[in-house]
C-alpha cells in the first residue's frame, strides 16, 4: 500500500476510483429527501432504491458522510434486549449485517465475537436471566453464564474487580460483533449513488415547508428544493430539525464520550460490558482497546470530549483488566445522543404528512442501521408504519404504550 | 463547565452536583393528553434552558439558566420566579 500511495505521489493524476461523485446542482424536486448522511440515511437511500425503485432520492448531509454518530460510536453490534419488540428489531438488524459484506461488495471488517454482560449483583443477575429468556423465547443465542465460564473465556479479566464489586455471572451473546462503521456508511452510499440516489455533502437544510399538514419541501444553504416526502435520520441533531415544524418529542440530547487506547497485540476476543459499572470494552482490529462508557450527566448539544470522562472509565477499566493500568489513551471523542424516555427509538410516521422520523437512536443506534434503513424505505415507499418499528411509533407517548427497553447500553437505569 | 460559581457557596466543582433537568410547571386541571405531553415531552432545541440542579453535600435545589450549545450557566435565578401555586 505504502509504494501505491507513492506512485499516486509522483503522478500528476491517477484512476483510483471514487466512492461517490463530486459535487453536482440540486434538482428542483425530489420524491424524497433525506435529512442526514450518516449510516441510517445511507441505509434509507439504499433500501428505497433497491426494494422500492424509488431512485428520485437526495441525501442532504451538512456535514461530511457518516461524520456524525456513525463515525462516534463504538461499533457493537447485538440483539439481546429485553422487550420483545426490542429483540425482533435489532436480530433482524443482526441477521442483514451478517450479509452486508457480500451486498456491497466490501469488506466491513463484520468480525462475531462474543458479548458478555457482566452482573455484579443479584439484581443485575436477575435481570440477566429474565433478558436470556425473552431472548432464548425469540430464538436469539442468548444464556446467563457462571464464573467459571467467564474465567475461562475472559482469563485476563480480574472478576473480583479489585474487590469492589465482584463478578457473579454474566449474560453470554455469542453473536454479539464489531464491525467497521465508516464502511458501513460508505457501502450503503455507494450502492444508493449506483442505483441513482444523489447525495448531497456539506449541504444544511435550515427549514421544512408545510402547505397546511403537508410537507412540500425543504429550504437548504443551497436553495429550496421541493419534496414529496421528507424523512429525518439526524440523531443528536433532531430536536433542530423537529422544531423547524414546532413538533414536540420527549428526546432530548446528552453526549456520549467514548476513546481508544494505543495500539496492542490481539489478545482480547470478546466485547465485555458492565452495565453496573458503566464500561464496555473491545478490541478493534487494529489493536486498539475501544471503550465507551455512560452518557454524561446533562443535556449539551455539542461533541466536546472531557477529562471527567477518561478520568472515570480508567479508573473502573483497571479494575476489570489491572495490566491496562500501564496501557495509553491514544484518542477520545463524544457523539450527542437523542435520548428517548423509554430507551427505544421514535420512527415512521408522524402527524405532519409527508414528515417521517427516524430518531431517538440513543446509545444504540449503529445497530440498528441495516433494520432501520428497510424498515424506514418501507414505511416511506407504502406511507405507513412498517409492522417491526409500529412499536416505536411517535404517538406511543399520548397513548401512554411506551417500549421500556432496559437491555439499552450506556444509559444509567 | 467544571465548576460552577454559585451566589449562595460560591465556587463549587460541578461533580457536587445531581442534574434534575429542565424546569418546568405542571398543567393543573388538564385533559390526558396535555398531560402525556407534559409527562413526556421535552424542549430538546439548543439554546437557553432552566435547568434544577441538587447540591449533594448540602442538600440545596438551586435554578440556573444554562447555555445547552456552549455549556455555559448565565444565571442563577431565585426560586420565587418558579415557584406555582397546587390549588386547594
Amino acid at each position: 500500500m505504502p509504494w501505491r500511495l507513492l506512485k499516486h505521489g509522483l503522478t500528476s493524476s491517477h484512476n483510483e476510483p471514487r466512492f461517490f461523485p463530486e459535487s453536482r446542482p440540486l434538482k428542483p424536486h425530489y420524491d424524497v429527501v433525506i435529512i442526514g448522511g450518516g449510516g441510517h440515511g445511507m441505509a434509507c437511500a439504499y433500501y428505497l432504491a433497491k426494494e422500492h425503485g424509488i431512485t428520485n432520492v437526495a441525501v442532504l448531509e451538512q456535514g461530511y458522510i457518516g461524520g456524525g454518530n456513525t463515525g462516534r460510536n463504538t461499533t457493537i453490534v447485538r440483539s439481546n434486549y429485553l422487550t420483545p419488540e426490542g429483540v425482533k428489531f435489532y436480530d433482524t438488524s443482526l441477521k442483514l449485517f451478517e450479509d452486508l459484506a457480500d451486498d456491497f461488495d466490501l469488506n466491513i471488517f463484520y468480525s462475531t465475537r462474543g458479548h458478555f454482560t457482566l452482573a455484579h449483583t443479584d439484581s443485575a443477575l436477575r435481570t440477566m436471566r429474565w433478558r436470556a429468556e425473552v431472548n432464548k423465547h425469540h430464538g436469539i443465542d442468548s444464556e446467563v453464564v457462571d464464573r467459571d465460564f467467564i474465567a475461562k473465556e475472559v482469563p485476563y479479566m480480574d472478576l473480583d474487580c479489585a474487590g469492589h464489586s465482584p463478578v457473579m455471572g454474566a449474560l453470554y451473546h455469542a453473536p454479539g460483533a464489531v464491525a467497521r462503521h465508516d464502511a458501513v456508511a460508505w457501502g450503503y452510499a455507494r450502492g444508493a449513488y449506483n442505483r441513482g440516489v444523489e447525495i448531497h455533502q456539506k449541504t444544511r437544510v435550515n427549514a421544512i415547508r408545510t402547505q397546511g399538514d403537508r410537507v412540500t419541501g425543504v429550504e437548504t444553504d443551497r436553495g429550496f428544493v421541493s419534496c414529496n416526502k421528507v424523512v429525518s435520520m439526524v440523531a443528536g441533531s433532531t430536536p433542530r430539525i423537529t422544531s423547524m415544524l414546532g413538533l414536540q418529542t420527549p428526546i432530548e440530547i446528552y453526549p456520549l464520550q467514548a476513546c481508544v487506547s494505543e495500539p496492542v497485540k490481539p489478545f482480547m476476543d470478546t466485547i465485555v460490558v458492565s452495565g453496573s459499572l458503566h464500561v464496555y470494552v473491545s478490541q478493534s482490529s487494529r489493536g486498539e482497546m475501544v471503550m465507551g462508557a455512560s452518557v454524561d450527566p446533562s443535556v449539551l448539544h455539542s461533541t466536546r470530549s472531557s477529562f471527567d470522562f477518561v478520568e472515570g472509565l480508567t479508573d473502573k477499566m483497571i479494575d476489570l483488566f489491572p495490566f491496562m493500568s500501564r496501557m495509553k489513551v491514544m484518542r477520545q471523542w463524544a457523539g450527542m445522543s437523542d435520548i428517548t424516555p423509554d430507551f427505544a427509538p421514535i420512527m415512521g410516521k408522524t402527524p405532519i404528512d409527508g414528515f417521517y422520523l427516524d430518531a431517538g437512536w440513543g446509545t444504540w443506534g449503529f445497530k440498528a442501521t441495516p433494520v432501520s434503513g428497510k424498515t424506514m424505505a418501507w414505511t416511506l415507499a407504502n406511507d405507513r408504519n412498517h409492522e417491526l418499528i409500529e412499536p416505536f411509533r411517535l404517538s406511543r407517548f399520548t397513548d401512554f404504550d411506551l417500549v421500556g427497553e432496559k437491555g439499552a447500553a450506556s444509559v444509567g437505569h | 463547565m467544571k465548576v460552577f460559581d454559585c451566589p449562595v457557596i460560591g465556587r463549587r466543582p460541578i461533580s457536587e452536583f445531581d442534574y434534575v433537568g429542565e424546569v418546568r410547571t405542571p398543567p393543573m386541571d388538564a385533559d390526558e393528553t396535555t398531560w402525556a405531553e407534559y409527562v413526556f415531552n421535552r424542549n430538546g432545541a439548543p439554546g437557553l434552558l432552566r435547568e434544577w440542579w441538587y447540591h449533594r453535600p448540602t442538600g440545596r435545589w438551586y435554578v440556573m439558566e444554562r447555555d445547552t450549545v456552549k455549556d455555559e450557566v448565565l444565571r442563577f435565578i431565585d426560586l420565587e420566579d418558579v415557584r406555582y401555586d397546587i390549588p386547594a
